[in-house]
């Protein structure tokens, strides 16, 4: 007997929307000097959430100007000083965290478990990790005595709006830099309420600056001539813009990119594992991972047998409202992203691929996307190639370790890979072989505030989480 | 009885063997009083381009060799140099004021080197970790060479900043390419001679002599080069070109005029790979 799920939504009455957001500049929110407003909306039902700033060249440089005058000061507070400060934040953002949690699925569209169980609490984890680095900063790997870089902007994506911006600004100001942070466009809300625990754990005035817009307000802080230090989470394309923005200047850069990842399983893998590894690699968030394992690599002696699993598992995905606790698989972020993602279907499709969808009932408004698995996919079709950043896996076959190993490193990405085998030495001698930064083995899409995450070739350099990390924000001291 | 001498022709270091640039091309050096001292390969772009071909089949092999084994390679170029140390010292006095600075500068490349061999073994420990996370996995982080290097050598420390950078780029595993001094080049095509005699395998290290403002472009867009080494770049203008052109393919880029201690260099040509394992029964 099969029982039917009873609605469970999540109550958004803990959420206080205000009707309209300014920008968070020198610890207030202030009107914008000349921007222009625009509305964001939840993409699950495409309703207006907020007007938001979209934020001018001279809302940018009032917000750098006072970061740069809260350096002076943030950066000769002791590290201890400066660690209390982040511990009251994640203490904040615990308490906060339901609210936070309800907030990120209505602006993001990610089921409410996710943003629940782990985009939030990893957020508080990582303020408290990089909390305790403040008075430790000699043991960051610079020698003694290293010194904050300074100004930072940095600019976040949309596909975990608030954890994006922990991973950036928790390193940064336990480094003693301040910051002036750029949400995603669709994605501004809890940014801004981040703003208001700013103000709550009593920061100081324009330590954290937060300001919102589209792609022209992230071109106004990557070249803005007063910034030290840009730390970027987005697309390969964005990225190199932003490496040639800088070239010929003295601004370090982080670069968190695009990704192909291969999720490769061995005939010995323990399958129903494997099957539940493969399912949260490409369809955890919607597949809006730079990480997800978009690229199944599949031996091709239980190929057949694998993928009956995975489409068995793959009916059992609950599609629909983020807020209901039961949900797997949200809502796409906006229509411009599902736009990109159907398109790449569609070439998956004349390019000779197969296209196979779970059967889930798409919602009459707002932005769905049903988990899909392409097969028959060779490595020159565009599915296997571009980023598709969708719940879209593309399945490869191979037969040899050399061959699994040699499709998975042809890609110019190199963010994250996965290995699904029982034998430890295969394990370690692929895990050694991919030309990627994350390798998972016999799991998949796990982050942590101590673990190191960032790519290879082009998907990025620089690291985030970690000591790796912090180092990203310091320099050798004198 | 007369005795002729046999005069040396400077040539090219590509894939462990030694060209003469595929353009047939050589230009006149001068010493420090303008006089002739020899005619140096002026390398092409295709030369470049078969430089990348090379150090990219030898990256393989290279980076994955024991780093007790290239250690043991590397301290044994400092060897071979000692053995040469006379020649080097012969070849820098072309332009330093005195000859004590020349020995000066020799000796303290031959330091370098073992300096930088002996970090092979040492950089796991020290740029790696093991990463507490808060779940039941085994989690560990451990630096790996970013691939092909290609390097813009000081041109005012003919050997001394020429073993800093290919010593700081291959001690990890990465193979490189270097353009070599272009007004002093004799001791990098001496020290290309030590390293083809030496064990350093074919490819890993390629010389180039000749003119950084015309070959190095070639290189700074080239899809099979990771990482950009500007070091010898002293025209601001170039410099901001050549990052320019590495942004496309996100090249790791080493600017001109920062200042670096040997740890940091290295790690500026370093990858960290974190591995999560799932631990139970």
């Amino acid at each position: 007997m099969v029982f039917e799920y009873a609605p469970a939504p999540e109550s958004t009455k803990i959420v206080n929307l205000k009707s309209n957001y300014d920008l968070f500049i020198g610890g207030k929110f202030v009107k914008s000097k000349s921007g222009s407003n625009y509305k964001t909306i939840n993409p699950a039902t495409e309703e207006v959430l907020a007007e938001i700033i979209e934020a001018s060249q001279k809302d940018v440089d009032e917000a750098v100007k006072s970061a740069r005058k809260a350096f002076k000061s943030w950066s000769k507070l002791s590290g201890s000083e400066r660690g209390k400060y982040l511990y009251r934040i994640a203490r904040i953002i615990q308490e906060r965290s339901r609210e936070l949690a309800v907030l990120e699925s209505m602006n993001n569209g990610k089921p409410i478990r996710e943003s629940r169980d782990i985009d939030i609490p990893l957020v508080a984890a990582h303020f408290f990790h990089y909390a305790g680095w403040a008075d430790k900063l000699d043991y960051a790997g610079l020698g003694k005595n290293p010194q904050a870089l300074g100004v930072a902007g940095q600019i976040i994506p949309w596909n975990f709006p608030l954890l994006m911006l922990s991973w950036k600004i928790a390193p940064a100001l336990a480094a003693g830099n301040t910051v002036v942070l750029k949400p995603a466009e669709t994605t501004p809300l809890t940014a801004l309420l981040f703003a208001e625990i700013c103000q709550q754990a009593e920061l100081p005035d324009g330590v954290v600056n937060i300001i919102t817009g589209a792609g022209q307000t992230g071109q106004y802080l990557v070249n803005h001539s007063d910034i030290d230090k840009l730390a970027f989470t987005g697309s390969t394309e964005v990225g190199r813009l932003i490496a040639q923005s800088v070239s010929g200047t003295n601004k370090k850069v982080t670069l968190e990119l695009g990704g192909k990842a291969a999720n490769i399983v061995f005939d010995d893998a323990a399958m129903d594992q494997a099957v539940e590894g493969v399912v949260n690699g490409i369809f955890f968030n919607q597949g809006h991972v730079c990480c997800a394992g978009s690229r199944l690599l599949l031996q091709e002696s239980i190929s057949d047998d694998f993928l009956n699993l995975l489409y068995e598992r793959m009916k059992t995905l609950r599609l629909g409202d983020p807020l209901d606790k039961n949900t797997d698989v949200g809502a796409i972020n906006s229509a411009s992203q599902l736009a990109k993602i159907k398109e790449l279907s569609e070439s998956g499709k004349s390019e000779g691929a197969q296209m196979w969808s779970a059967p889930c009932e798409i919602p009459n408004k707002g932005f769905w996307f049903a988990p899909t698995v392409f097969t028959n996919v060779s490595l020159s079709h565009r599915i296997a190639r571009e980023e598709i950043f969708g719940p879209v896996l593309s399945v490869l076959t191979f037969r040899t370790p050399d061959e699994a190993i040699e499709k998975a490193n042809n890609t110019p990405f190199g963010l994250s890979a996965g290995i699904w085998t029982e034998k430890g030495s295969r394990i370690l001698e692929v895990a050694h072989k991919l030309r990627a930064g994350v390798i998972w083995a016999n799991t998949f899409n796990k982050f942590d505030p101590t673990s190191p995450f960032g790519g290879y070739k082009e998907s990025g350099y620089g690291r985030e989480g970690g000591r790796h990390g912090l180092e990203a924000y310091l320099k050798a001291g004198k | 009885m007369s005795n002729l001498d046999v005069k040396r022709t400077a040539k090219l270091f590509i894939g462990g063997a030694f060209p003469r640039s595929e353009s047939g091309r050589t230009y006149e050096i001068f010493d420090k009083n303008k006089k002739f001292v020899a005619n140096v390969a002026l390398a092409s772009r295709k030369d470049a381009r078969d430089c990348v071909v090379a150090a990219r089949s030898a990256f393989t092999k290279w980076s994955e060799a024991t780093a007790y084994n290239r250690a043991q390679v590397m301290y044994r170029v400092s060897e071979i140099m000692q053995g040469r140390r006379e020649q080097f010292i012969e070849e820098l006095s072309y332009w330093t004021k005195s000859k004590k600075e020349a020995e000066k500068e020799v000796d303290e490349a031959i330091n370098r080197m073992v300096w930088f061999a002996g970090w092979s073994d040492k950089l796991a420990m020290v740029t790696g970790s093991n990463n507490p996370v808060a779940g039941s996995f085994f989690n560990f982080s451990v630096p790996e060479p970013t691939g092909v290097v290609a390097t813009i050598a000081p041109e005012k420390s003919p050997l001394l900043g020429l073993v800093e950078t290919i010593a700081s780029a291959i001690v990890s595993g990465n193979s490189v390419i270097v353009i070599a001094s272009e007004t002093q080049p004799l001791a990098a095509v001496s020290l290309a001679e030590v390293l083809a005699t030496s064990d350093v395998p074919a490819g890993v290290v390629n010389i180039l002599t000749g003119s950084y403002k015309e070959i190095a472009p070639w290189l700074a867009s080239h899809q099979d080069v990771n990482a950009l080494d500007l070091t010898g770049v002293d025209k601001k203008s170039i410099a901001q070109e050549l990052e320019n052109q590495a942004a496309i393919n996100l090249k790791r880029v080493l600017r001109p005029n920062t200042k670096l201690d040997g740890l940091t260099r290295i790690k500026t040509f370093l990858e960290t790979k974190t591995v999560w394992h799932p631990r139970g029964f």
